[in-house]
């Protein structure tokens, strides 16, 4: 009663707005997904069978659900083919997320411990990298990787290897371009941590006996583990379904699960199974998307 | 349990020896020098207080004597060990941080054994020490709470159980009632002067508050600009204020410039300015100057209709100014009067209000007569 009284109508329609835009970007088109995942594959224009037609009356539609089938998820747990893709598309995320919290928690530890003006121009060399397009980003490293190579000729040069060495199409190139790619997603949650943290509280900890190491341990690495959570959740959700950097550095030995949908999709033309992979993907990241929210609330919550 | 903590009480003796020393102590930022060769002893079992207006550097003193600044120059003796470079995390030494600085990861059971822990208690013991502290700051049934569900107050208990349990020989507190409210504050003045009493620990406190101060510290020392001015207890800093800056900066004073006129049986007459002869007792220390300031507290100057009674003993020594009442503010325990001179002068009086139906107030634009005795006034030299 009295929450009404309190939002006007610009605040209830500014409300229901995000919801709105979900509804209609996100779940509208995930119905669609869900549909032709039910599906079978057809030549013909859409190329899936059944296909709802309103205009065929109740018993038409009634016929066509009849004839949706979980046979495509079928598929997906028998065919080695889309466990493997899934399972390396999770160790790859795994591995990844880990090494980038290895490397970006000392850097957004270091940024929080340089003088005031330094944070600043630390923060913006973190986040130039965004002003170059993604793609020509990952192009950049294909030149520097490739076999002659920037990497390649600097090594022959100082006569550190004899033969250009094999670079690129390796899990190396991979793992290199997905955690150049992501390190500014999970330096800057740690940062904002990292930053706001009350300096009194390593003094206090100094004062009551900790050496400073201990003090790290004890103190600012337990309140530290939101904007950690923070970071892995954004780097591990979209490795997952990483696309491009394993597409363009990896070798075509195994796939992630983002290029077994592509090629799917794009090559087989099998709609449905390609739909079939996404949902499924997507009941996997559920999960991490949850624990992220409700993470994120409980911050807000504490921030109150 | 009382009977155990009350054993580290020094005796008389030792409190003789100071406890800490700080010897000729420089601290510089950039040019600025922050502490300005500042040489200080506290006794053991002595509760202490830094006074001064803000950016005095009695912060920057209580960080060097926790370890968190390194003094340029000067030593700090610590049982008379100079600890100017120990670490902090290495010194005997304890700090209840202004804004109590509590961890807010852990419950106020975990903040309390925090030091207890880094100095390898066994758990049994932690567990004795921990449960006697709860009770010695009075938070029982608190143990697991976090610090964000916790009062101000009760946080400020968790922080001053904290900076103890560790059994310090000098507990530092910088500013620690500054965050209560009012009422609040004067209580947890009195608690924390019984608990330093019962604990007898050396207590250190940095304050700007100079009631605060003379509430709970057996001596204070008034800093300005890096150094000491005075070290004094408190009713001689208010009483015998060492210079005029002092006087002004300790409690409300009446200060008239003039200079020395006679000298006579004990007495020097002091012809100033803007309240004609006033007639001082001659201090302990021989006045060298002769242009000196006198200062009365407001409430040495008492207000009369037609000034003391003639039978009052050595009626002819006591000074009289006459004035208009300006402003009357009535205090509750107090009323505070603005009295007018004649030379245009102001002179500031404060009765105690001893009845509670006073048909004697003065009131503004009456005609009164301020008195006070020499014994009353302070020659302060310039």
């Amino acid at each position: 009663m009295s929450a009404r009284r309190i939002f006007t109508r610009p605040a209830r329609i500014a409300a229901i707005a995000p919801s709105l835009w979900m509804a209609l970007f996100f779940l509208v088109p995930f119905g669609f997904v869900l549909k032709i995942s039910l599906s079978q594959t057809a030549i013909a224009q859409p190329p899936y069978l059944p296909v709802f037609d309103l205009t065929q009356g109740a018993a038409a539609i009634k016929a066509a659900a009849a004839a949706l089938s979980l046979d495509n998820f079928k598929l997906l747990v028998s065919d080695d083919l889309y466990v493997l893709s899934y399972l390396r598309s999770l160790v790859v995320a795994l591995v990844s997320t880990s090494i980038l919290l290895l490397i970006g928690y000392p850097i957004a530890y270091g940024m929080t411990r340089l003088p005031q003006r330094w944070q600043g121009v630390a923060m913006m060399l973190v986040i130039v990298p965004f002003w170059t397009s993604f793609l020509i980003r990952i192009y950049a490293w294909i030149n520097i990787l490739q076999h002659d190579g920037l990497l390649n000729k600097v090594l022959l040069a100082l006569h550190l290897v004899a033969a250009p060495v094999v670079w690129l199409s390796t899990d190396g190139a991979m793992y290199l371009g997905i955690v150049y790619s992501y390190l500014p997603f999970m330096i800057l949650p740690l940062y904002a941590t990292l930053a706001k943290m009350d300096p009194a509280l390593l003094e206090a900890a100094s004062d009551l006996g900790a050496s400073p190491r201990r003090a790290f341990w004890l103190v600012t690495f337990p309140l530290s583990l939101p904007g950690v959570a923070a970071g892995v959740l954004l780097c591990f959700i979209p490795i997952v379904g990483e696309f491009v950097i394993p597409d363009l550095l990896a070798g075509s030995g195994s796939m992630m699960i983002g290029q077994t949908l592509w090629l799917e999709f794009f090559t087989n033309k099998d709609w449905p199974v390609a739909s079939a992979v996404a949902v499924v993907l997507l009941v996997l990241l559920v999960g991490p998307l949850v624990f992220y929210d409700r993470l994120q609330r409980r911050q807000l919550e504490a921030a109150r | 349990m009382a009977e155990e903590l009350a054993k580290s009480e020094p005796d008389a003796e030792a409190a003789d020896i100071p406890l800490l020393r700080i010897e000729a102590v420089v601290k510089k930022f950039g040019g600025f020098r922050a502490v300005d060769r500042l040489s200080l002893d506290i006794r053991a079992g002595e509760f202490f207080a830094l006074l001064g207006p803000s950016g005095c550097g009695k912060t920057t003193l209580l960080r060097m004597l926790a370890g968190f600044e390194t003094p340029d120059e000067g030593r700090i003796l610590l049982d008379g060990k100079d600890i100017a470079r120990v670490l902090p995390h290495q010194r005997p030494v304890n700090m209840m941080f202004q804004n109590y600085a509590l961890f807010p990861h852990l419950n106020v059971r975990d903040n309390m054994a925090f030091g207890l822990k880094r100095a390898g208690m066994p758990a049994s013991e932690i567990n004795t020490r921990v449960a006697e502290m709860v009770e010695l700051v009075k938070l029982g049934g608190l143990e697991t709470r976090k610090p964000d569900q916790l009062s101000g107050g009760q946080k400020q208990r968790v922080a001053l159980a904290r900076s103890l349990a560790r059994r310090p020989q000098v507990l530092l507190l910088d500013e620690p009632l500054a965050a209560l409210d009012k009422k609040l504050r004067e209580s947890t003045q009195l608690e924390l002067m019984e608990l330093q009493r019962r604990l007898g620990t050396t207590f250190v406190i940095v304050t700007h508050d100079q009631e605060e101060a003379m509430t709970v510290a057996d001596r204070i020392g008034v800093m300005d600009s890096g150094r000491l001015e005075q070290v004094a207890t408190p009713r001689e800093l208010y009483e015998a204020p060492s210079s005029r800056w002092i006087a002004e900066f300790v409690g409300d004073v009446n200060i008239f410039d003039g200079q020395v006129a006679s000298r006579e049986a004990g007495r020097l007459s002091i012809a100033t300015k803007d309240a004609g002869t006033i007639m001082v007792a001659e201090p302990r220390l021989p006045i060298t100057k002769t242009i000196v300031a006198v200062a009365i507290r407001p409430e040495k100057v008492k207000l009369s209709r037609r000034g003391p009674a003639p039978d009052a003993v050595n009626a002819h020594a006591i000074n009289r100014l006459e004035g208009i009442v300006t402003d009357v503010s009535y205090l509750g325990g107090v009323t505070s009067y603005k009295l007018k001179l004649d030379s245009g002068a102001v002179v500031r009086s404060s009765m105690a209000n001893t009845a509670r139906i006073d048909s004697d107030a003065y009131r503004a634009s009456q005609r009164v007569v301020a008195w006070f005795t020499p014994d009353d006034c302070l020659v302060l030299e310039q």
